[in-house]
């Protein structure tokens, strides 16, 4: 894969393409807590326009299949969105006409285990903080109820006094297998 | 989820059972829903005719392996030290466990967990422990199961249980002329499926899937939401005014062709929503690999054909439709690469992220119409599927072909033709 990289000049893998830094100064674990909650419940409650604000311009939003995944750009996903197709994902989803999302799933999830792993550099010159966390999510559709069950991965930045999600990667227990239709935010 | 109640059809008089359940102009509900024909489609299908199992470049070294589904049968896709690919049946000859545990890698034989009986990557036995308990013969007269035949086209691995029938090219048939064209989009002529697999489960009959892929009457609707916010031009190929064609292609097999209206454009990489500028070295190729004949071929692009009973290529991504029971199966999807064709390689990954698998922003809306079409079937009234759409305007064209407009239900019909006289073939 390395030398693919090279010969096809590849972006590197954005999971571990820096260094895992020191937690960057002046976050707190509550804080953080707060906002992965607050993301969770917006995507639970479909508050798509909610939800899209939380994202940076330069926003990574990938499931992988296989485990952790191979590169993004040579190996297909399940979601690897760029802050553009997050916005185009919304837009689709707000037509009323996205099947998969009409009518929108009932949800809930529970995040937990939130650990603050370290700081990524960014492409700003800053230093986002890297989260982890598992997650189990609820969904009740007509075709049935799903138990969706994963590990997140998050870098957050603070923006002109807000908190942003840069990146979001969820790694499903069971994404070596055939799911079903994964309509929501997850 | 069984019809039990007799049905009109079911009391008429004369034909087989399936010239009762499937006419010209309609399907019944119960060919989606009854158990007993999902198990007679296994044994008069599945484990009969032509099935898509994968792609060589999945195990492009000598000893790499992979494992697959062929229907309900686990098979491991190995290529031996000579270079030929097997399609073994992962199942230990002496006490039937799962031989091959891991999802691919690369070795030239395979250890059972159980009782440590090995087997080269050709299903032959090599060799099992304690000899004695044998009679301490060195050989046994077992192996791994082998799928009967394995044969390729284009490095479309397909494999028959069936260990006589029709060649592999007699049952692509005119659908050969298809993958070429797939091929022909690569400079180096060869293409390579070895961008993983999304695999989305859906609940859903597998002949649900089949029939929708080449219907190009539900785009407009099912994925207007789509076109809407992007403003893609796709729906246009699919409606009214298009001079595209639905063609059936035999056996089975069924194809919606575009190239008139990409003709009618004669803009090169319109088909794939771009233009030669943006993708300046793989024109070049092209043009270098293929001479005059390069422009007709990024004008007219890339197939879209369904090749029965699993095999969808849906110009750049490749579907492969896996049946797990009556109301379930499974749809895999990856991207085309193209060899000498890195440029648009990345881009035809992004692409097919967006649109298909679990998440994709076309595919996981066709899956909902079919997973809302299985409950539907399980209605009692009215029982029948209406097949008829375009029925009074196909035509034949100059190669034979039946061919309906753009939206015409011509495929489908062709489907059913091929799906009843397998059906009614003896056991």
């Amino acid at each position: 894969m390395a030398q693919q990289t090279i010969e096809q000049g590849l972006p590197p893998r954005p999971d571990n393409g820096t260094e895992l830094l020191d937690v960057p100064d002046g976050w707190e674990a509550r804080e953080v807590e707060q906002f992965l909650y607050r993301e969770a419940r917006l995507a639970d409650e479909n508050d798509y326009d909610g939800w899209e604000a939380l994202w940076t311009d330069d926003a990574i939003y990938w499931v992988p299949v296989d485990g952790e995944g191979d590169h993004p750009r040579t190996t297909v996903s399940i979601i690897f969105d760029n802050r553009s197709r997050i916005s185009t994902r919304m837009k689709q989803v707000k037509t009323g006409k996205r099947y998969a999302q009409a009518p929108p799933s009932n949800l809930r999830r529970i995040i937990g285990n939130v650990e603050l792993l370290g700081g990524r550099a960014n492409a700003e010159g800053g230093v986002d903080i890297e989260i982890g966390a598992n997650v189990l999510a609820f969904e009740s559709r007509p075709r049935g109820n799903t138990l969706w069950g994963g590990r997140t991965t998050y870098r957050l930045r603070r923006v002109d006094g807000q908190i942003l999600l840069a990146y979001k990667k969820v790694v499903l227990v069971d994404n070596e297998q055939a799911v079903p239709t994964l309509g929501f935010l997850i | 989820m069984t019809a039990v109640v007799p049905s009109e059809s079911e009391v008429q008089e004369g034909g087989s059972r399936y010239d009762r359940l499937i006419q010209p102009a309609r399907v019944h509900g119960t060919l989606y829903t009854d158990p007993s024909i999902f198990a007679e489609e296994l044994r008069k299908i599945w484990h009969k005719t032509w099935v898509f199992v994968g792609h060589e470049s999945e195990v492009p070294q000598v000893n790499d392996y992979v494992r697959k589904q062929l229907a309900d049968q686990d098979v491991v896709m190995t290529r031996d030290k000579e270079g030929e690919v097997h399609l073994l049946i992962n199942r230990c000859a002496h006490r039937g466990l799962q031989v091959c545990d891991d999802k691919a890698g690369n070795s030239s034989s395979f250890r059972c967990p159980y009782h440590g009986w090995t087997y080269r990557n050709t299903g032959e036995l090599l060799g099992y422990p304690y000899n004695k308990g044998y009679g301490g013969k060195k050989q046994l007269p077992l192996g791994m199961g082998k799928v009967a035949r394995v044969a390729s086209y284009q490095g479309f691995v397909f494999g028959s249980l069936a260990a006589e029938g029709q060649s592999l090219e007699d049952h692509l048939g005119a659908a050969k002329g298809e993958i070429d064209r797939l091929v022909g989009l690569s400079p180096e002529g060869k293409v390579s499926l070895d961008a993983g697999w999304l695999r989305h489960k859906t609940r859903s009959n597998w002949k649900f899937l089949a029939e929708n892929e080449t219907d190009g009457y539900h785009p407009q609707f099912v994925h207007g939401s789509i076109f809407g916010v992007t403003g893609s031009p796709i729906g246009e190929l699919y409606s009214d005014n298009s001079t595209a064609v639905t063609r059936n292609l035999g056996d089975g097999h069924s194809e919606n062709d575009l190239r008139p209206e990409f003709r009618g454009f004669a803009e090169p990489m319109r088909w794939f929503g771009t233009t030669p500028d943006r993708v300046p070295n793989y024109v070049a190729a092209m043009k270098e690999a293929h001479g005059e004949d390069a422009d007709r071929l990024m004008i007219e692009g890339a197939p879209h054909v369904m090749i029965f009973p699993n095999l969808f290529i849906a110009e750049i991504q490749v579907f492969n439709i896996q049946p797990v029971a009556v109301g379930e199966c499974v749809q895999y999807a990856t991207a085309v690469q193209f060899d000498g064709g890195h440029e648009l390689n990345m881009r035809m990954v992004s692409q097919s992220i967006g649109s298909v698998g679990p998440a994709g922003m076309l595919l996981a809306d066709d899956t909902e119409m079919y997973e809302r079409n299985q409950r539907g079937v399980a209605m009692a009234d009215p029982e029948w599927l209406d097949v008829r759409r375009g029925l009074h305007r196909e035509s034949v064209d100059e190669d034979g072909f039946t061919i309906g407009t753009a939206t015409d239900e011509t495929g489908m019909r062709g489907f059913w033709n091929h799906y009843k006289s397998l059906m009614e073939a003896e056991d």
